[in-house]
């Protein structure tokens, strides 16, 4: 089948029901997505389909109707996504597992919603797990992001 | 020489007197210096002055052995080299370095030895010295107990310090000039002219130059690196999923594994049935390993289906496998013949108690919890040709290579550690039972790079859990003051069992079990505190904040009932009775941070804690709401007193990050068991605080104290009885087991 990743487009032969994230992860070696749970409990698998979230590891291949867009697709090092930028001025990440996910569910969050209340932020984000407690900077680049993104 | 090594062991996380003894005995091969594992390989041209420095014609490297397991550790090694040695952090490399006797952790064992961390007296100077010379002799290169930061403070700073001085002599050597004429900026010396000589360009003649020991620190107030805020080293590798975990390495013609073994622990297997798994797409092969199987794919998912599809049949498991007579254990371990330790036994509380006109009791109980780290336990393997590979995060990288060379009948020198950043720790990388299976996988497949992955179910049913307790709380109170307090705790050893995989005895009594319980700063006339030994049952280990996780919420939530019973201010109350005067400014610092006595309004409470482990004095003021007989938790007031803060922006990520493992698990979290098994294994049942969920979170840290303390685990302990002390404010309900939502919901 065919998918088309952060503007690539890849021919891989998986099973119909293998899980877009071991596609992206071990068929293509994109490897931003992270695996934490497998049910859709933690928000680490997070990708973009047409730009809106989904947790990877609960979207089967052959289900995914759009562009993909991972973590590596959304900015680099050398080019940073707004999100991104505000996840580096707030110092978030600890360990940093979990960030690649919740980067991607707060740039599409933002995307659709461009500008949240604190309730809105909390809904959107509780989704996403972090076991070592970066929550409140979190919510707070999220905000950062919105104003930026907002030209602000 | 055979002698000195029994002894250093024997006395390895005991008594204080077997160590002091072993402090004289010792001297010669403590003094002794440590071998540079850096000098191995060391290419022509290239100088190393200590385990920590080393510079070629390339680049300045910097050794960072305390692993990063996302506590910052990493980026504040780096700083404490960075400060003296006057490099800029962007243009080094900072690598974890070797496994390596040189990176003894001196600080831990002292964590084991039973003196207060408010005591200074000769003998316990003394105590935790030997516990240093024990470390080093062991070669216990270890990172946990928070003492990242007060084991390297010291050390990594000399060791820039020792660095910068012998690239100015080998500057001065090569000048003609004056050393004292010279300066260091920016990764160069600097001659009076203001040519720069690059530390790089100087690395072949300072190899040959006699490394510069004797050298003086620089004074705090001159620093330009510490105690300022920074930009984590790993920042932006974290921003852009561009950091690589264990799980993520991609090599060539590597294959991807996962295994299943028993989740009763130890309960071995009988047989297996892989013929279904064997005609998997993907399936390479069904290996046998130790208590289970190991499934070989091209392609993690494929293994975990084929993981499934074997039909194993387990043995039962070797402890007691179900919680209610877990429980029962150790409800009917309060006896004599288990008694482990009395090490605070102040006045007479038998008699206080018997003169009392009311003895206030309780009994508070907590539950086994999983690390759960969000990476999975993942390794890389490669054994072949006289060599074993692995690549993995760890905080034991010695006991690992240890391990993995006998199992794989490798000598340790060719068992190659390769340290990786971890996706979360919080304990449970002390271990290396993840390590030995992908070993047992690759040595079946020599020439082969094996990435081990477990499914999240496997994670959470393979833990080595914190361990459940009870205690029994006895207290009286006269004239409005405590006055008799009696703490009898019951649990598991966490040292016995983490100390037998390591292959060490444990001996005497285990700290842990009334770890920030009986070395509380509280003068309480008639104070008694006892541990009782829990015969072993899960496989345990140390978990965040470790024995004292579970023990600040039971002493504070009983000072927190006597307070009330006696009708004092639980905070006017602990001031009046607190004997450390460090202590003490904590507990005065929140207390005008919360507005502590304010009056929140109806439905609203706010419960105080106070815990003084691994050295460090932490009190949170927790508010809460009830509405409508669900509790909002709204704001934490956190103060803590660490000597000296190095980096203000990881001390909040810490000391916050502290407070919402405290809190969430306290809220939501236990492991039980049934026929052995943990019944939580994914997060839908083992949840901890969510985003929605998280206070405001104040923090403050302290600098009044002489000795500079770790973060990562204090602020943990106060977060439970802290909630649970509002929740009674609020509610008037006292809860006395966790988590909390077996009596109360969270918003």
């Amino acid at each position: 089948m065919k998918l088309t990743v952060n503007g690539t487009e890849h021919e891989v032969d998986v099973e119909d029901d293998m899980p877009l994230l071991w596609v992206l992860r071990d068929e293509l070696g994109i490897t931003g997505p992270k695996y934490g749970c497998g049910i859709a409990q933690c928000g680490a698998c997070t990708v973009h389909v047409d730009g809106i979230s989904v947790r990877s590891c609960q979207l089967a291949a052959a289900d995914v109707d759009g562009e993909v867009t991972t973590i590596e697709g959304l900015g680099t090092p050398q080019a940073l996504h707004a999100v991104q930028a505000a996840w580096i001025e707030h110092q978030v990440a600890q360990c940093g597992y979990c960030q690649s996910g919740q980067i991607m569910q707060a740039a599409s969050f933002l995307d659709l919603n461009p500008e949240p209340d604190d309730a809105q932020i909390d809904a959107a984000m509780s989704g996403n797990l972090c076991r070592c407690g970066s929550y409140p900077r979190i919510r707070a680049a999220v905000k950062t992001a919105a104003s930026r993104l907002q030209g602000v | 020489m055979g002698r000195v090594k029994t002894i250093a062991r024997r006395s390895f996380l005991v008594g204080s007197a077997a160590i002091v003894g072993g402090v004289a005995f010792g001297t010669y091969l403590y003094k002794r210096e440590v071998e540079n594992p850096l000098e191995a390989g060391l290419e022509p041209g290239a100088a190393t002055f200590n385990p920590y420095v080393k510079i070629d014609s390339e680049a300045v490297t910097l050794i960072t052995p305390r692993a990063d397991v996302g506590q910052g550790a990493y980026s504040v090694q780096a700083h404490l080299i960075a400060e003296e040695l006057d490099v800029d952090l962007e243009a080094v490399r900072i690598e974890p370095g070797p496994p390596s006797a040189a990176y003894y952790n001196g600080v831990v064992a002292a964590e084991g030895v039973p003196i207060a961390a408010t005591s200074e007296t000769t003998l316990a100077r003394a105590g935790r010295g030997g516990a240093d010379v024990v470390s080093k002799i062991m070669g216990l290169q270890l990172t946990g107990g928070s003492t990242t930061v007060p084991d390297m403070y010291d050390r990594l700073r000399s060791a820039g310090a020792v660095a910068r001085e012998t690239l100015k002599a080998a500057a001065a050597a090569q000048t003609g000039l004056d050393v004292a004429e010279l300066k260091t900026d920016a990764g160069a010396v600097v001659l009076p002219d203001g040519t720069r000589i690059a530390y790089i360009d100087l690395a072949a003649i300072a190899a040959k130059t006699p490394v510069v020991e004797d050298v003086a620190l620089r004074d705090p107030a001159s620093w330009r690196v510490l105690g300022k805020p920074h930009q984590r080293t790993d920042i932006v590798a974290k921003s852009t999923g561009t950091q690589d975990y264990g799980i993520d390495l991609r090599m060539d013609g590597m294959v991807h594994a996962t295994t299943r073994t028993n989740p009763a622990l130890g309960g071995g297997i009988l047989g297996f049935d892989a013929s279904e798994a064997e005609t998997m797409r993907g399936v390479q092969a069904v290996l046998p390993i130790t208590d289970g199987i190991a499934v070989v794919a091209d392609n993690t998912w494929r293994a975990f289906q084929a993981a499934q599809a074997v039909v194993c049949d387990w043995g039962d498991a070797p402890y007691i496998g179900n919680t209610e007579a877990q429980f029962a254990e150790v409800a009917a371990s309060f006896v004599k013949e288990r008694q482990d330790s009395r090490f605070k036994d102040e006045g007479d509380v038998e008699a206080a108690l018997d003169a009392a006109d009311t003895v206030f009791e309780a009994e508070y109980r907590i539950p086994y919890l999983a690390h759960a780290p969000l990476e999975p336990m993942s390794v890389v393997a490669l054994f072949g040709e006289g060599r074993l590979d692995i690549w993995t995060g760890t905080q034991i990288p010695r006991f690992m290579q240890d391990g993995a060379a006998e199992l794989s009948g490798l000598d340790a020198e060719n068992v190659h550690i390769h340290v990786l950043m971890s996706g979360g720790s919080f304990g449970r990388r002390l271990e290396d039972d993840y390590v030995r299976q992908a070993v047992e996988i690759a040595v079946q497949m020599p020439g082969t790079p094996v990435q081990m992955v477990w499914q999240r179910e496997e994670d959470m049913t393979h833990d080595f859990p914190r361990p459940l307790a009870i205690s029994r709380a006895r207290g009286a109170v006269a004239e409005g003051k405590v006055a008799a307090f009696d703490l009898a705790i019951a649990a598991p050893s966490v040292a016995e069992s983490s100390l037998a995989r390591w292959g060490q005895p444990a001996m005497g009594p285990d700290v842990a079990i009334v770890a920030g319980a009986w070395d509380q700063p509280f003068a309480v006339p008639d104070y008694r505190v006892t541990g009782y030994r829990v015969p072993a049952m899960v496989p345990i280990s140390s978990w965040r904040s470790v024995g004292a996780s579970g023990n600040g919420f039971m002493h504070e939530s009983f000072m927190d009932e006597l307070c009330h019973a006696a009708g004092a201010d639980p905070m006017a109350e602990r001031l009046r009775l607190c004997n450390h005067d460090l202590s003490r400014k904590v507990l005065e610092a929140v207390a005008e941070m919360s507005d502590w006595g304010s009056d929140l309004g109806t439905g609203r409470g706010r419960g105080l804690a106070f815990t003084l482990a691994f050295g460090v004095p932490v009190a949170e003021v927790v508010e809460v709401t009830d509405v409508d007989g669900a509790i909002r938790i709204d704001k934490v007031f956190v103060a803590a007193e660490v000597g000296r803060v190095l980096d203000p922006v990881n001390f909040e990520a810490q000391l916050s990050g502290g407070v919402i493992w405290g809190l969430g698990h306290a809220m939501n979290c236990e492991l039980t068991y049934d026929g052995g098994v943990a019944q939580q294994d994914n997060y839908h049942v083992f949840e901890g605080m969510r985003l929605h969920q998280v206070p405001v979170i104040e923090v403050r840290g302290l600098e009044n104290g002489p000795k500079i303390k770790g973060i990562g685990e204090p602020g943990v302990p106060p977060a439970a009885p802290a909630l649970g002390n509002a929740i009674f404010a609020a509610t008037g309900k006292r809860i006395r087991q966790l988590p909390f939502s077996k009596e109360v919901n969270f918003l």
